[in-house]
């Protein structure tokens, strides 16, 4: 398994090794000799392909703005669906024929995350079920040869920004639980506004001046990384260059939570021409800071979706999410201590006691034992070790590490030191013949990266119900 | 050549609840029911038409949507297996289907020369949409009277309600005279609902009618005031009220289907007899009968 590149911030652990937006009408697949344009898209997935390709990743996922869902959002879980597709409007520029590589059990993992965070999901397995034009053309040209496996979703046509944030964030921690590294894609147009009469090939234009130009505003934004900025403009964008039918332009709140939210990516723009007047753009984003970035709009940050899902059951409880929080399991949480010295950040789950998070002495930095809790939710990712009984639950302790190693980065950013400045960790684990492997597993890929000394010790356990607790020294 | 005619319009939306619950051979999944008011609609709606003779069943579909222009089924043959994308679960349906390539383009040249862009499709391996084959399961479960398939125009997304209405308008008047000059008997058929807010979670049997209900208040007095002018022959009105019933009641007029409907019935001011409604996941769907062979057309 490939070590995470270093990066900046809080996306150390992110799993996401690049992401893409891709344009989801079917001209450069069938037809690029048709218009230099879209030859030069063509061109553009051909570089996209090569880069994935060398990029080591264990899997490619996709969110289709060309699926619409209702029911929630569906995730592709036929291992191989095969078929020939039409599109719709274009039918006379040929037939598509696809096979593609599913990872159904993924696809299976990322429902299951997907209610455990409180949304509303189910997977598809049938024969002959359309896959769209988006996802066959994405797949087609950045994975001709099926050598990555694939996962695709729908766009919910009625998903707010939080439904499609936490949709990231399942799964992010389906990645994290499986130590999968990932690209993501986006199929979408930019503007989307397409000619509504028949046009030769050579006259193919973007639909109006307006149209190129808040395509080259966004297109700007992405090519500076700036991808929470564009995610958080998605409304005004839909409401100015996008067609107003159902499928908004929400893949980038996708795209931006499943790349935590950051302004500072490395982005380039691989190539942007019209598609039938719609603007379509070929664009690659990379983890790797470009050490700009601060945001410039703060939405709030969701964990779990709380909406109104129980339409058929005025007391309904079919949709309570799996994931548990200690207010009802464990003891009560405080606010930090206060103090001279002391660090604290909202963006750390709360203390158990009077506490702070961190406090500084001299160059050096104390953190205050750090689990997995989230803050905000106090969900714990994989799972609490046992309910409010006292009975034991099946967890994932390699979910429970990575979120402690997350946790540990957002205390140390608050406190302007990093990961490379860890100096020792102390862990403590309840279970140390269960769990040790696969603890040991992800510090390998996070903080043993960085080479601090280590010591771990089995515990009889913790005030809370987790399976691992870090306490760290860093220099500052 | 005797001049041809519409013999009925029919408002017949395609829901695939309906083809799920009545357990046809061509379709894989079973089911224990479910949705029977609508499905006595269409039993009823069937009868009516059995009735009449005719020769050729005309079917716009919202669920094939395009962008460009207005598209025909333009080959003699179609059939294969048609999976929803949306309700999987629910409708995977062989289907086997003929065309009357010539009434098509027939109102495809028509529409032509009246300045709508139009076009064929003419690839064998185009996929027909389940809108479609839901409407002619639902009217005609036995296939055996070939069908002209026109495809929904999202002008409405691109323009507005008025933009489409104006269009469909329009696309109606071209598709009666081709009718008329075909010597053909037809069937005009609209394929679509009324109010269409959705459900958003599926009960663990989707046929469980305990969970089944309109959406709102505000979408029941919409589709009540819609089915009430259509049962007084006040067509103009639904024309008239059109943008605001699409916009409030987020109706799949939008389509465009219910205005060619009407325009190729001459907007009608006979009132149109009610088979059957009902809500299925929440949207509100009624089956609607316009007999014209009672009234001018023949």
């Amino acid at each position: 398994m490939a070590l995470l590149r270093s990066r900046g911030g809080l996306s150390l652990t992110n799993p996401v090794l690049a992401s893409y937006v891709v344009p989801v009408h079917p001209h450069p697949l069938l037809v690029p000799e048709q218009n230099e344009g879209w030859q030069r898209l063509r061109d553009a997935f051909d570089e996209a392909r090569q880069q994935i390709s060398d990029s080591g990743a264990d899997l490619i996922i996709i969110y289709s703005t060309t699926w619409p869902s209702i029911i929630g959002h569906q995730i592709q879980a036929d291992p191989n669906p095969t078929w020939t597709l039409v599109d719709q409007d274009f039918h006379d520029l040929g037939s598509m024929d696809y096979s593609f590589r599913i990872d159904a059990e993924f696809a299976e993992a990322w429902n299951k995350a997907n209610h455990a965070r409180g949304l509303q999901s189910r997977t598809v397995a049938y024969n002959g079920f359309p896959i769209d034009v988006g996802s066959v053309v994405a797949l087609k040209l950045l994975n001709p040869d099926n050598a990555i496996p694939a996962v695709i979703v729908s766009s919910n046509v009625y998903a707010n920004r939080a439904e499609t944030t936490v949709l990231a964030k399942s799964c992010l921690d389906v990645l994290k639980s499986t130590g999968k590294k990932a690209v993501a894609v986006t199929a979408m147009s930019m503007s989307n506004r397409m000619f509504t009469e028949f046009i030769d090939a050579a006259d193919d234009k973007i639909h109006s001046l307006k149209d190129d130009e808040w395509n080259r505003k966004v297109l700007e934004f992405l090519e500076e990384g700036r991808l929470e900025d564009v995610a958080q403009l998605s409304r005004t964008i839909h409401q100015q260059i996008r067609v107003q039918k159902v499928v908004t332009f929400k893949p980038m709140w996708w795209l931006s939570a499943m790349n935590d939210n950051r302004n500072d990516l490395t982005g380039r723009v691989l190539a942007y021409e019209a598609l039938h007047g719609a603007g379509g753009a070929v664009v690659h984003l990379d983890p790797a800071s470009n050490g700009m970035g601060d945001k410039e709009y703060d939405e709030d940050d969701v964990e779990v979706y709380h909406g109104e899902r129980n339409v058929l059951d005025a007391e309904g409880s079919e949709n309570t999410p799996e994931t548990k929080h200690v207010d009802d399991n464990g003891p009560a949480l405080w606010d930090p201590a206060e103090g001279k010295d002391a660090v604290n950040t909202d963006s750390a789950p709360k203390p158990v006691g009077l506490y702070p998070h961190a406090r500084r002495v001299g160059d050096l930095l104390y953190l205050s034992g750090v689990g997995p809790r989230q803050p905000g939710t106090n969900a714990i990712p994989g799972g609490p070790i046992r309910d409010a009984n006292g009975e034991p639950l099946e967890y994932d302790i390699k979910a429970q590490t990575r979120a402690v190693v997350e946790n540990i980065a957002r205390i140390l950013e608050e406190a302007g030191s990093s990961m490379e400045k860890v100096v020792d960790v102390t862990s403590f684990l309840v279970d140390m013949d269960r769990d040790f492997a696969g603890y040991n597993e992800v510090w390998a890929e996070t903080l043993g990266h960085y080479g601090p000394t280590r010591t771990t010790l089995a515990i009889r356990a913790l005030p809370t119900p987790i399976a691992v607790e870090m306490k760290v020294i860093a220099k500052i | 050549m005797a001049k041809g005619s519409i013999v009925a319009g029919c408002l017949a939306p395609h829901p695939p609840h309906l083809v799920y619950a009545e357990n046809p051979p061509q379709n894989e999944p079973t089911s224990e029911g479910g949705w029977e008011q609508l499905r006595w609609g269409y039993e009823r709606l069937r009868e009516s038409l059995s009735k009449i003779d005719h020769d050729v069943l005309v079917i716009l579909s919202p669920h094939w949507q395009t962008y460009v222009g207005t598209h025909f089924l333009g080959l003699p043959h179609f059939e294969g297996l048609s999976v929803d994308p949306i309700f999987p679960n629910l409708f995977r349906y062989s289907y086997n289907l003929d065309i009357d390539v010539e009434l098509s383009k027939a109102i495809h040249d028509k529409a032509a020369d009246a300045g709508l862009a139009v076009k064929m499709m003419e690839n064998p391996d185009f996929r027909v949409d389940y809108g479609t084959i839901t409407t002619g399961h639902m009217v005609n479960p036995a296939f055996d009277k070939p069908l002209v398939v026109i495809s929904s125009n999202r002008s409405r997304h691109y323009y507005s309600v008025e933009v489409m209405q104006e269009m469909m308008m329009e696309l109606g008047r071209v598709t009666r005279d081709a009718i008329l000059e075909s010597g053909k008997k037809a069937v005009v058929l609209a394929s679509n609902s009324l109010s269409h807010r959705h459900f958003t979670t599926e009960s663990d049997v989707p046929e469980d009618m305990s969970k089944e209900h309109i959406t709102s208040h505000a979408m029941h007095l919409w589709d009540m005031r819609i089915i009430d002018y259509m049962r007084t022959g006040q067509a103009q009105r639904i024309i008239d009220e059109m943008p605001e019933f699409t916009e409030q009641a987020i109706a799949e007029s939008d389509g465009g289907g219910l205005t060619w409907l009407l325009s190729t019935l001459t907007v009608p001011t006979y009132p149109a007899i009610l088979h059957g409604y009902g809500t299925i996941i929440g949207t509100g769907n009624a089956i609607v009968e316009w007999p014209c062979y009672a009234h001018e057309e023949v």
